[in-house]
Order: structure tokens, then sequence, then C-alpha cells
């Protein structure tokens, strides 16, 4: 836990070691380049860095173009405006034919700050969970965003990679084997289970580790790939512990939390709390304070957690 | 008139030094394209427009779109200083329980007329009022300010398409033409010139001035108002940062607001003691 770094930080460093690489690689951006970290490859690659300035429908579409001409695009800008302004052009020109690019977006959550809501975003999972195609990962740190940024780049077809602005703690280490759709168990308890996605992966873990104190076991299942869901990792969970509490930046609605309910729903129904933001906007503030300020600390596990456990 | 050019450009130098205190206490915000665009808002909020600022939804009034909605702190100070709310809700800009977001919020804060921030979807609202307002057989006007990197979005030349198509000639865009955006000079990151061929391409009265000159602003917002059967582009050439030496031109002071060390050099140079 003791080093941080921003998951787009590690974003610019892998993005410019696959440059190094692959000659196919080609990254896009809207003007953010600075902010996204896709500068770190557009220094090293001019000739395959297009800036396309503040026109993200347009960038989504070439990337598209520049997929069915062979090249590896990574499209990048602020979580909002990839997947809010370009949808269509998501949905229509990247995963309707399948196209290899990968949507690597910045600054998703509550944790964008003082912008406010208007660049909050909290429903990009559930609008890109929902289109055919699409895979859709949000790491939980440095380390797993290199290897996932990798493992999109190996993978053929649409992938959206949901990153943060802010620094996070280091929860892996080198050996960690990131695959596509495969969860991790991060601890083992018997008498419920966090089930995370994100920065809320470290926040489980802290709020695990206040119900030790107290004599409760929760077990901590980190969920980067949302689409598709690691189904037997949290089925097995919702099995051996009777009790599960998600935990996301975002809507609490079609997200993580919408995608467990709806497994546990068909396969195995048992005491579901989903932790996130309660279907709000956003709003102006620090980071910090506002995981405080929409329920996203380990304290607000901690307490969904003894509620359903008040329900067993 | 003369008096009134000075007066104008003394209020404009005043609302300067509350974007920078302001930017400085908040330490989060957009320093440069506020600054570029106060004098602007400035004829358009203490000259040009009607307004009532202890009546922010009067029917009768002129509407203003901001749709380059990172210069908030701009519009803020100037609507401070006007009276639609207290100064002292300036300090709570961008924190959390303030009215004051990060980029403007019609549902917080008076004398904003719609949400944006989002570029490249203000013009299109300004649109839809303008539209509005002429149902109504209204006699008020629409003023919309947009960004020169903002012209890139496609939905900026939607709207201008419609302006003309509707014949919209209560309304008037005003770009605020610094040449530079987020990634540096908009001619190298993605070109727009020619902006003025553009618009009136698009079927748009054009007027190319010079953005800081607080007489030729006041001259193009009224000859805007006798064009018949058109909407009018103010292409208004400035200086990103305009007023404070070494903010001016940098592409680098977009996002950051003054430090300590340089508020008191930034004061100055607008001719602010410092206290
Ligand atoms: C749709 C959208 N994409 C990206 C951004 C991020 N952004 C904020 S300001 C800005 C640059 C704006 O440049 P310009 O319009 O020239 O404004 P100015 O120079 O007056 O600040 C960008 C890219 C945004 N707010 N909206
Ligand atoms: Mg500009």
């Amino acid at each position: 836990m003791s080093n941080m770094i921003a998951t787009r930080d590690a974003y610019g460093e892998v993005l410019a070691e696959l440059g190094a690489e692959n000659g196919d690689v080609v990254v896009l951006d809207a003007d953010l380049s600075g902010s996204t970290k896709t500068s770190s490859f557009a220094k090293k690659f001019p000739e395959r860095f297009f800036n396309m300035g503040i026109a993200e429908a347009n960038m989504v579409g070439t990337a598209a173009g520049l997929a069915a001409s062979g090249k590896i695009p990574f499209a990048s800008t602020f979580a909002i405006f990839a997947v809010g302004r370009a949808w269509e052009q998501v949905r229509q020109s990247v995963a309707y034919p399948k196209a290899n690019v990968k949507i690597v977006a910045t600054h998703s959550g509550v944790t964008v700050g003082e912008d406010g809501g208007s660049h909050q975003s909290v429903e990009d999972i559930a609008i890109m969970r929902a289109v055919p195609n699409m895979t859709v990962i949000v790491p939980a740190d440095g380390v797993e965003t290199k290897k996932a940024i990798r493992a999109a780049a190996a993978y053929n077809g649409p992938v959206y990679v949901r990153l943060g602005r802010n620094k996070v703690p280091t929860l892996f280490d080198d050996s960690y084997e990131f695959a596509i759709g495969k969860g991790c168990q991060l601890r083992d308890g018997s008498d419920l289970t966090f089930v995370a996605t994100g920065l809320m992966t470290a926040q489980a873990v802290a709020a695990a580790e206040i119900l030790a104190g107290v004599g409760v076991s929760a077990r901590v299942v980190h969920i980067p790939t949302v689409k598709p869901i690691d189904e037997e990792l949290i089925l097995a969970a919702a099995r051996e512990t009777g009790a599960i509490v998600t935990a996301e930046e975002h809507s609490v609605i079609g997200g993580l939390g919408g995608a467990v309910a709806e497994l546990l729903g068909e396969r195995c129904p048992v005491l579901l709390k989903r932790v996130g933001v309660q279907d709000r906007f956003g709003t102006s503030g620090k980071a910090e304070d506002l995981l405080k300020y929409f329920g996203l600390m380990p304290e607000n596990l901690v307490e969904a957690a003894k509620e359903l456990l008040g329900k067993k | 008139m003369k008096d009134k050019i000075a007066r104008l450009q003394e209020k404009a130098r005043k609302l300067r030094i509350d974007i920078v205190r302001t930017l400085h206490r908040s330490k989060s915000g957009h320093t440069g394209g506020s600054l570029s665009v106060i004098d602007m808002l400035t004829v358009l909020y203490y000259h040009k427009m009607r307004h009532d600022p202890a009546n922010p939804k009067w029917a009768q009034r002129d509407r203003l779109v901001l749709s380059k909605g990172h210069a908030a702190p701009a519009q803020y100070v100037a609507l401070a200083d006007c009276g639609y709310f207290p100064k002292e809700d300036l300090q709570m800009l961008r924190q959390l329980g303030g009215h004051l977001q990060g980029h403007p919020d019609s549902k917080g804060t008076p004398g904003v007329e719609v949400c944006t921030g989002s570029l490249g979807q203000g013009l299109s609202m300004a649109v839809g009022m303008a539209l509005g307002l002429s149902l109504d057989k209204s006699s008020n006007r629409v003023y919309a300010v947009l960004g020169d990197g903002e012209l890139q979005e496609g939905q900026i030349w939607e709207a201008a398409m419609s302006a003309a198509h509707y014949r919209l000639d209560n309304l008037c865009i005003l770009i605020d033409a610094n040449g530079l955006q987020i990634d540096g000079e908009v001619a190298k990151v993605m070109n727009v010139e020619s902006i003025g061929d553009k618009f009136r391409a698009f079927g748009c009265h054009v007027l190319e001035i010079d953005g800081h000159d607080i007489a030729a602003i006041v001259a193009a917002l009224d000859e805007a108002e006798q064009v018949k059967g058109k909407p009018t582009a103010v292409v208004a050439r400035t200086v990103k940062g305009k007023g404070v030496s070494f903010f001016e031109n940098k592409a680098s002071y977009h996002g950051v607001t003054p430090s300590d060390e340089e508020l008191p050099r930034a004061l100055q140079c607008l001719g602010d003691c410092c206290d």
C-alpha cells in the first residue's frame, strides 16, 4: 500500500512501452493529452499520434478507420466525453463491426473533483456494459492498469478501460497475472463478500480490516473486468458467504452493482447491498471530500456489511 | 460615450482582479480563458444586455450562454458584482457545499441560464432559446460565447447551420479567439481558421474585432442588433491570460491558478496594490 500512483500515469508509461514494441499501435487524443498522459506516447512517436482537437466523436470514428486499416488504435479523453459525446460512434463504428479499438478514458467518477458534476462520469460503466461486443475493464491500481492495457492491446476487439485522475494505493505486484474476464480474491472471509472494482477495491480491503477488528470475516473479491464478468468467482462467494456488498465509484445503476445483481438474481439470490453513487450527479469539491460525501469510504462499506449481517 | 467606454474598461480591470483573487483562493479553475473573455462579458453585463439581478428569471431579459463553460470564474465575478448573489459566495468556488460549480450550473446559480462545460453544446441551447424567444414574439436577444478550440466540435457547426436556417437575427455568437487550447496553439492542434469565412459560409453575418477593445465590442454588438434575417458571429481576437503579463499567450496557464508567489505580481499587473 506504500506507493501511490494514478492509473492514468501508469497508462502513459505502458503506452510508450507498447509503442516501442509494436509499430501498429497508434494513439488518438482530443486536446487532453497532458491529462490523459498520452503525451508520453506523443513525444516518442509523434508520427503515430493524432491529436484530433476537441472533437471526440470524430476521434472515435477515426480510430475505427485506423483499426479497419490494421492499426491498433488507443483513443483517449476524459470518461465523460469518450463515453458520453462519442457514444453512438462507439456503438456503430467500433462495437457493431467489432473493430479493434481501445477506448481508454481517464478522469472517471467523482474523484475528478473540482471540475464538478458536468465532468464526473458516474454512468460510463453502465453505458459501455450495455453495448454488445464491448469489454469493460476498471483497474484498481497502476500495476493492474499496465497489465490490463497490455491485455487490451493483445486482444482483438473493442475494449473500454476506465482510469482515474488521482493517485491510488498500489495493491498488486509484478507477479500478479491479469486476464480479461478474470476476477481475483484479495482476502478470504466467510461472513460476507465485498465485490469491488477500480479504486473501491482498496476501500473494500480497508473495510475488511476494520471488520476483522470486530470479529467479522469479510472476503474481498476484486473485479477488474466488469464485462465479461467473472461469474464463477462471484457465485462461489455468494454461495460460501451468503451476503454480497458491491463497491464502485459509479452509479449503483447498471455498473458493477447492476451486473452482480443480475447475476445473483438469476443464479444465486443472496443478501445484496450496492455501494456506489445513489442515482445522483456529482458536484464540485476535493476528491477526498467527495468520496465521503457520496458514501464511498471504508466506513460506508462497513455499515453496509453490518446491515446485511443483521438480516442474515 | 467616451466616459462610458472608460467606465467599462475600469470595470473590466476590477473584474480581472476578482478573477485572479478568486482563482488564487480556490486553487483550481481556468485562468487563461477567464481573462481573455472578461472584456466581452463586461460589455454584455454592464452595457448591452437587459437584465435584472434582483429578478434573474425576469421574462424580458436578454440571455447569455457561456458555451466555453470552463471560463465560469469570469461569469461568476460579473454576476456577483452585478448583485445576483453575494460576493462572499466567490470564496466557495469549486468547493463542496457552494453553488459555484466548476462549470456553470443553472440549478444552483442565479443568472446562469443553462448548464455548460461540455464544450460544443452551448450554441445549440442558445439556438433553442432564440427560437423560443421568437415564438413568443420577444424582442430579447441571446448571446452565446464560444472558445476557438471549442469550434472543433461538430455540434457547433450543426448549431450554426440551424441558426442561419431559422434566420435567428436575435442570436449573436461571440468567439473568444485567443489562439490557444489545452494542448497548445489551435492552429497546430487542429486548425479552425478561417473562422470568419466558416461562419460566413454557414450563413452568419460576420464581424472581426479586437476582443479587448471595449469600444469595438460595443460597436460590434450594436451592429449585430441591426442585422436582419441572419445571426451574427463576432470573431473577437483575444489574448489568453490578458492583463497578467506572465499568463499571456501561454497554454500552460489554461487550467492553472495563480500561486501564492504569483498573486502579488499578477495583481500588480492589474494595477491593484497588494494587501
Ligand atoms: C466536450 C469537451 N471536451 C473536452 C473538454 C476539456 N476542455 C476544457 S477547456 C478545453 C480547451 C478549450 O479551448 P478553447 O475553446 O479555445 O477555450 P479557451 O482557450 O478560451 O480557454 C478542453 C479541451 C471539455 N470541457 N469538453
Ligand atoms: Mg482558445
